[in-house]
């Protein structure tokens, strides 16, 4: 991809976060967008995740935005001409403590005040949604049907070839290494391949967005904390009909339309492996729980071959939930990181991050999730998190 | 001349053909691992044992970029599959 030294806005990150940010800001008429990415597109945390989109959240903001997104992902083939996967299987949220259930009812009744048909079922409803299942432990269960599931890098892959399309340029094995700031604006970025000098730049970096702010000495209040999940070899279609999540159970499993079944959890349920947690890798640890976990709550999976496991970056915030807006310090400069959701949220952060540059305004006021939040002591309060 | 032969398969666990990873290259994705991604070649049981060495030496025919300066591809645990109870007993017992 041929260089070029001036751009209206330089998105940096390759993820669905800064693909589809790249995406509407050509689509809203920005004529010259480039997108840097430190190695390709969707080998962050987009093309590591669990593949899954869910409006059953805990807070109006949050419902709003996983409403958004299930529309979106129901559109997303005709939006961008290729096939993405989709599945809309349902999520069975499974609690285990009161608390746990009473959050699901809490969230029920919020999700349907605001147009979302979810519900809580009974342990019958819960065995004849997913046949099998071992939930003779759990206290409650919510569901919505069209909660579900698309493959990630054809999600992502989707958003790019249609942004080249629309003449965004793509500069691939690109890592930023410098933000240019002169007057309290930003003025473009220093690469490993050369500079870019643009007026406008949105950091979706996921877990690394922190080191872009420590070039222009803002603190974005991000981590990044190493998950792992694993994948079976394809089986019979209905060995797990609907997506299980446990918050308290910390366990997610789901089965692909290609019959795999993806399943995983967080880095606090097993022994890991001992190095930098914010380095991808592989722990046996990781392996062994999450298979004690299949075996438990869907024993007939006990025969079945586990093929890979691999791990991804979660984009920690302080109150696990977005971060995204113009910076208070420097004009221009944009952060667009989801809180451990981009996937699900990346279409619809990207359009609303892509309105707020070029009209002002967006669709939907999300600046509840700007990080100033922190400053002023505030935390934006959502239960329904991983 | 014989004619080249039509829908070779190249990645036999997720049934690729060798028409459509020409087409992803030129489109740009000149990776074994942005070719995964699109295509899912090398994520089946086999983990690429079979079409990673074809379609690196694809990549670097259509590209002139010398085999050994492309990119193979991550590798991933577990090398064969184990069952969910054998893995579920664990590791050291």
């Amino acid at each position: 991809m041929e260089w070029q030294k001036t751009a209206d806005a330089v998105v940096i990150g390759g993820g669905m976060m800064g693909t589809c940010t790249a995406y509407h800001l050509a689509k809203l008429g920005m004529k010259n967008v480039v997108l840097v990415e430190k190695k390709t597109v969707a080998s962050g945390a987009t093309g590591r995740c669990g593949a899954a989109f869910r409006a059953q959240w805990g807070s109006r903001l949050n419902i709003e935005m996983g409403k958004r997104c299930i529309d979106k992902f129901e559109h997303m083939q005709e939006e961008t001409g290729m096939d993405i996967g989709l599945y809309q299987n349902g999520y069975l949220m499974i609690g285990y403590t009161e608390k746990e259930v009473e959050i699901f009812r809490e969230s029920v009744a919020l999700q349907n005040s605001m147009g979302v048909p979810s519900r809580m079922i009974d342990h019958d409803e819960a065995r004849a949604i997913c046949p099998g299942i071992n939930v003779d432990d759990a206290l409650g269960f919510s569901y919505y049907e069209r909660d579900g599931q698309a493959d990630p890098f054809l999600c992502n892959i989707a958003h790019q070839e249609a942004a080249k399309r629309l003449g965004v340029k793509f500069q691939k094995f690109t890592e930023v290494t410098g933000l240019k700031v002169a007057g309290g604006r930003i003025k473009g970025v220093v690469t490993s391949r050369g500079e870019i000098d643009a007026p406008v730049v949105v950091s979706a970096a996921g877990a690394w967005n922190r080191h872009i702010g420590d070039m222009a000495g803002i603190d974005f209040p991000v981590v990044g904390e190493r998950h792992e999940a694993l994948i079976t070899e394809a089986v019979d279609f209905d060995v797990c009909p609907t997506m299980l999540m446990s918050f308290v159970g910390d366990y997610y499993i789901q089965q692909r339309p290609n019959g795999t079944i993806i399943a995983g959890c967080g880095p606090n349920a097993y022994t890991k492996a001992d190095h930098d947690p914010e380095v991808m890798g592989n722990s046996w640890g990781f392996l062994e729980r999450t298979a004690q976990v299949l075996l438990k709550v869907l024993p007939r999976t006990r025969n079945i071959g586990i093929t890979h496991q691999w791990s991804g970056m979660y984009d920690l915030t302080p109150d696990l939930q977005p971060c995204i807006g113009e910076t208070d310090e420097i004009k221009g400069l944009w952060l667009n990181v989801s809180g451990c959701r981009g996937f699900m949220f990346g279409a619809v952060a990207g359009e609303l991050v892509a309105q707020m540059i070029i009209r002002g305004s967006s669709d939907l006021d999300i600046s509840d999730f700007h990080w100033r939040r922190y400053a002023q002591g505030k935390k934006f309060k959502d239960l329904m998190v991983v | 001349m014989p004619e080249e032969p039509q829908n070779i398969v190249v990645c036999r666990c997720e049934e690729v053909e060798l028409e459509e990873i020409r087409e992803w290259i030129d489109k740009g994705y000149d990776t074994f691992d942005e070719l995964k991604r699109v295509l899912r070649v090398g994520m089946g049981p086999c983990q690429g044992r079979g079409c990673r060495d074809i379609i690196l030496r694809e990549i670097s025919r259509r590209t002139g970029t010398p085999i050994a300066e492309i990119p193979c591809g991550t590798f991933r645990p577990p090398v064969k599959a184990i069952k969910v109870k054998v893995a579920a007993k664990g590791g050291d017992r």
